[in-house]
């Protein structure tokens, strides 16, 4: 790795500056359906490929064309990926954002801006660079309705002279972005050669800021969390599959469409999978259920308002015991919200989604590898459980680019849980569908077209006695709904543990899904700037687990850090840990629709602890 | 069973059951209810066709109607779901075990209002399965309001007249793509009889609206869902008679006066035609004759439309023939190389 020390001046000439290596991020400021994403995303593989830890968050409106967009890719040689709240290089290609964006950046910021928009008049504390992009892309591209997709390609070839990245690592991300498009490719690494060309002639490089080869990111691969779940469910044996489309989910389905069809077609030809786009996320998630009883290892994906809508059939699934995996890609709500932004908003509403007494299993993912790996959880706990499991995913991890060691092959077999077949109930002479003969709550099944006088029994939503038959007996009904809530208890001990880093502190902190990212590097700033130790707990899955009540036992402060206004989680955990413990947990909570920054959250226990 | 010399063996279908093994817990619905003669004529149906009752798949929704499947085919399976979305819940069913003989059973408020928009899609799909609409014009279990299949005019017992127009759902699921559309009448047993024998022939979706009168809240004089003004204003389109599959023809028929349509599984419905020129295979006839009907206040019943060839949405979904819900793990579980040439690509 390079680490030689330059010694630079800044725009101003007055300051020294020491070369920062590995160690920035980049925001692109573009207007959206400009293919900017193409650019944007060849960037960041092109540090990528050069070895050095990067993530790429895409900040875009919910809008098909002519929105501001903004792109922030952050290298970090120390493996940081969350989203920094500093922006050290702005690339600015949109006229409509560029003063603000301009503003309101940090004293010693660089940009990059297209000649026409003049942003150096603004600030005098920035470094500045201007390129001509009309002039280089009219050169590049004779056809003039493609310079619009085109010119977003030439920053690309700038940045990596200013920064030092090599063009045969930009060269190779192009051919990978554009595949089997050789004319798009070639076309696209024309410009990204032109703009490379005309810094190299024409810019002065005044920041400190470096690209430098290193060897963390040999074997890894790039994925963002949707196409990582698909995968997980095609790997989990996914057999139905129903959706409405609804951002920030609709990519799942739509990438496991294309597994699906290149991997689970029989050699007759036929498919092995159902994919349904439904008229409503009420028909995908009945269906879901009509799948789930009839057998199938069924699934859907939605966000917040699905959420809302398929909250009668989720009381359904709960009471009549039928297995189902629901992807929530959290958005922020309420309503239609910030629907293109992230959030952690649905915890609560999906951990009682429905009415009368219903409590859901969730899955809290907060790594790709996590999406993939939990979808096996999922089906195997909604199979085994009989009932709705809700994989709590978010946009920022759904959605955007990630680096992540390649996943591992499914280590057990599938799990289909208590079902009954002919043989077994040859074997028996009968069975009573809701009688718990294990103690464990979990009674046994048996699906439709078991070819036994004695397999039928009657799923119905209203009250029903061990054997299913309608009944309004209060007993009944009681005893029913305790053994419901046995089966949840029993539940506790097969969601996934959490994790946990314990370094015996006094203070600790509890944070799930995608905030893990920033709770890492506060945990790191807290240490190396305050001299302040925390220990950290990662939820993984609701019920909770006994590992999160002796971590609260243990510690007495317990900072609760999650992505909404309410302390969803808190809430949550405050229903579940002893009353004279309550006191001890802490809320920290955004709701800015942005992934949640290591800045904020080491500022904020900072301040709460008096610091 | 009593074997004492004497006592005649239980006659039983092609299958060696015997009527009873078609019988279901005993109704719950009004003496006199409508519904009770359908479950009734399911039975015999399904007990005539020999269809193994393990195989049938019960499904409905909410109210008086979809309680009905607890009182027919105790052996099949059932789910009695939500209000107004059995289609969804019997569209998965059949995703995942295509080999099931769906039957959901709905009723005019769970089709017509509450779930008319999974109503529609079901129609457009083509999933075969049966759906039958048990249509009283009001809600029962909420004790009289009314539904949306409720003719204009026709009154309530507390004297609330209707005013806004009737959806026909048989229309409705003519013009979206349903292949078996009848109408028909709880009381005219040998039509309803025939029309669900020649149903579970079908491969596609067989709509049948069965006008199925609610004696506690929609059988007086105002009604036009009552036992009395289906006598009065039935306009059967045909006399229909059905010879299954298993079963040899032994009586030829007149092609001037009946039109016979095969099914898809060999058998013959045979339509002898009370209406000159009425024509089951025209679309758009068919729901030109009915809008006509609502205007002169007449109910025709009979098979409004069918179409034994359309493909259906198993089909067009080009599922493997074993149901997707039994599937062994290594069909659906790609092998190691699958997963390493993903990670490959992804590099």
């Amino acid at each position: 790795m390079a680490t030689t020390d330059v010694t630079l001046q800044d725009a101003s000439g007055r300051l020294e500056r020491k070369a920062i290596v590995n160690d920035m991020s980049i925001q692109v400021a573009t207007v959206n359906g400009s293919g900017s994403q193409s650019s944007n995303t060849v960037l960041l593989r092109s540090i990528f490929q050069m070895g050095v830890p990067v993530s790429g968050k895409n900040l875009f409106p919910s809008n098909i064309a002519g929105l501001p967009t903004w792109y922030t890719i952050r290298a970090n040689k120390d493996g940081y990926i969350a989203r920094k709240k500093e922006i050290d290089f702005l690339v600015a290609m949109n006229a409509e954002t560029a003063q603000e964006d301009v503003i309101s950046l940090a004293p010693g910021a660089s940009v990059l801006y297209d000649e026409p928009l003049k942003l150096n008049e603004i600030r005098q504390d920035l470094v500045f660079y201007t390129v001509p992009y009309d002039k280089l892309v009219a050169a590049v591209c004779p056809e003039a309705k493609l310079r619009k997709l085109v010119k977003n390609m030439i920053y690309v070839g700038v940045v990596a002279q200013l920064l030092d990245i090599d063009m045969g690592e930009v060269e190779k991300a192009i051919r990978k972005q554009f595949a089997k498009k050789v004319k798009a490719a070639n076309l696209n690494l024309g410009a990204a050669q032109a703009g490379f060309d005309y810094a190299k002639a024409n810019l002065k490089k005044q920041d400190p800021y470096h690209i430098a080869r290193m060897d963390k990111t040999a074997g890894k691969i790039i994925i963002d969390g949707n196409s990582a779940a698909a995968l997980g469910c095609m790997f989990a044996g996914v057999t139905v599959v129903t959706w409405y489309p609804i951002t920030p989910s609709s990519s799942l389905v739509e990438t496991l469409i294309d597994y699906m069809k290149e991997h689970r077609i029989d050699p007759d030809g036929k498919a092995t999978f159902a994919i349904v786009q439904a008229e409503d996320e009420l028909a995908a998630i009945g269906m879901v259920l009509g799948a789930g009883w009839a057998g199938a290892r069924s699934m859907t994906a939605t966000a917040g308002p699905g959420i809302s809508l398929m909250a009668e059939f989720a009381g359904l699934a709960y009471y009549a015991e039928v297995p189902g995996v629901i992807w929530d890609i959290q958005r922020v709500g309420p309503s239609t919200g910030l629907p293109t932004r992230t959030s952690q908003g649905d915890i609560l509403s999906t951990a009682f989604l429905s009415h009368g007494d219903t409590k859901n299993i969730m899955l809290f993912p907060c790594s790709v590898s996590e999406c993939f790996d939990m979808a096996q959880d999922a089906f195997n706990l909604a199979e085994q459980f009989q009932t709705l499991v809700f994989v709590m995913s978010d946009l920022d991890l759904g959605m955007n680019n990630w680096m992540s060691d390649p996943f591992k092959y499914p280590q057990t077999p599938i799990k289909r849980g208590k079902v009954l077949s002919k043989q077994d109930l040859d074997r028996l002479g009968s069975f009573a569908r809701y009688k718990d003969v294990d103690g464990d709550g979990i009674p046994y099944r048996t699906l439709p077209g078991t070819e036994h006088t004695a397999a039928a029994y009657f799923a119905r939503g209203s009250g029903h006695n061990e054997k299913s038959q309608y009944s309004e007996r209060p007993d009944d009904f009681e005893h029913n709904m305790e053994r419901i809530n046995r089966k949840f208890e029993t539940a506790r001990s097969f969601v996934p543990r959490p994790e946990l880093i314990s370094k015996g502190a006094k203070i600790g902190i509890i944070a799930y899904g995608t905030s893990h990212w920033a709770i890492t590097e506060s945990l790191d700033q807290l240490h190396k700037e305050y001299k302040f130790e925390a220990d950290y707990l990662r939820l993984r899955g609701y019920p909770f687990t006994r590992e999160v009540h002796e971590f609260i036992e243990k510690h007495d402060r317990v900072y609760v850090v999650e992505q909404n206004r309410d302390a969803q989680m808190l809430s949550l955990l405050k229903l579940d840990v002893r009353p004279e413990l309550v006191t001890r947990l802490r809320s920290i909570a955004h709701i800015h629709g942005l992934p949640l920054d290591a800045r904020s959250v080491t500022d904020e226990i900072m301040t709460m602890e008096g610091k | 069973m009593a074997t004492t010399p004497g006592t005649p063996a239980a006659k039983t279908n092609r299958i060696g059951l015997a009527v009873l093994d078609y019988k279901g817990g005993k109704t719950t619905l009004c003496a006199g209810c409508g519904h009770n003669a359908i479950s009734e004529r399911i039975i015999d149906a399904m007990y005539e066709m020999g269809v193994q009752p393990e195989h049938v798949a019960k499904m409905s929704g909410i109210g008086c109607s979809s309680k009905s499947p607890a009182y027919f085919m105790s052996r099949s399976h059932s789910f009695n779901s939500v209000h107004g979305r059995m289609p969804s819940v019997a569209t998965g069913a059949m995703l995942a075990n295509r080999n099931l003989l769906t039957l959901g059973v709905s009723g005019d408020g769970d089709s017509a209002s509450i779930g008319i928009g999974q109503f529609v899609h079901l129609m457009r799909r083509n999933l075969p399965m049966i759906y039958i609409i048990e249509d009283n014009g009001v809600y029962g279990l909420t004790k009289g309001q009314f539904s949306a299949t409720a003719d204009l005019g026709s009154k309530l017992k507390t004297g609330v007249v209707n005013d806004l127009p009737p959806i026909d759902t048989c229309a409705l699921a003519i013009e979206l793509g349903a292949t078996f559309v009848g109408r028909s009448f709880s009381g005219d047993k040998k039509q309803l009889h025939t029309m669900l024998k020649a149903a579970i022939a079908h491969k596609g979706t067989v709509m049948l609206d069965v006008i199925s009168p609610c004696v506690t809240f929609n059988d007086h004089d105002g009604s036009t869902k009552s036992y009395k003004y289906m006598k009065d204003h039935e306009e059967p389109l045909q006399d229909i008679n059905f010879v299954p599959h298993f079963e040899e023809i032994n009586v030829e028929y007149d092609p001037g006066t009946t039109m016979e349509v095969t099914m898809h599984d060999g058998s013959r419905l045979r339509l002898h035609k009370l209406e000159a020129g009425y024509d089951p295979t025209n679309r758009i006839e068919a729901v030109r004759r009915l809008l006509e009907a609502h205007e002169k206040q007449e109910v025709l019943t009979g098979v409004l439309y069918v179409n034994p060839k359309a493909p259906t949405f198993i089909d067009l979904l080009n599922l493997t023939e074993h149901p997707l819900a039994t599937l062994p793990e290594s069909i659906t579980r790609p092998g190691r190389q699958v997963l390493e040439q993903c990670m490959e690509e992804l590099r």
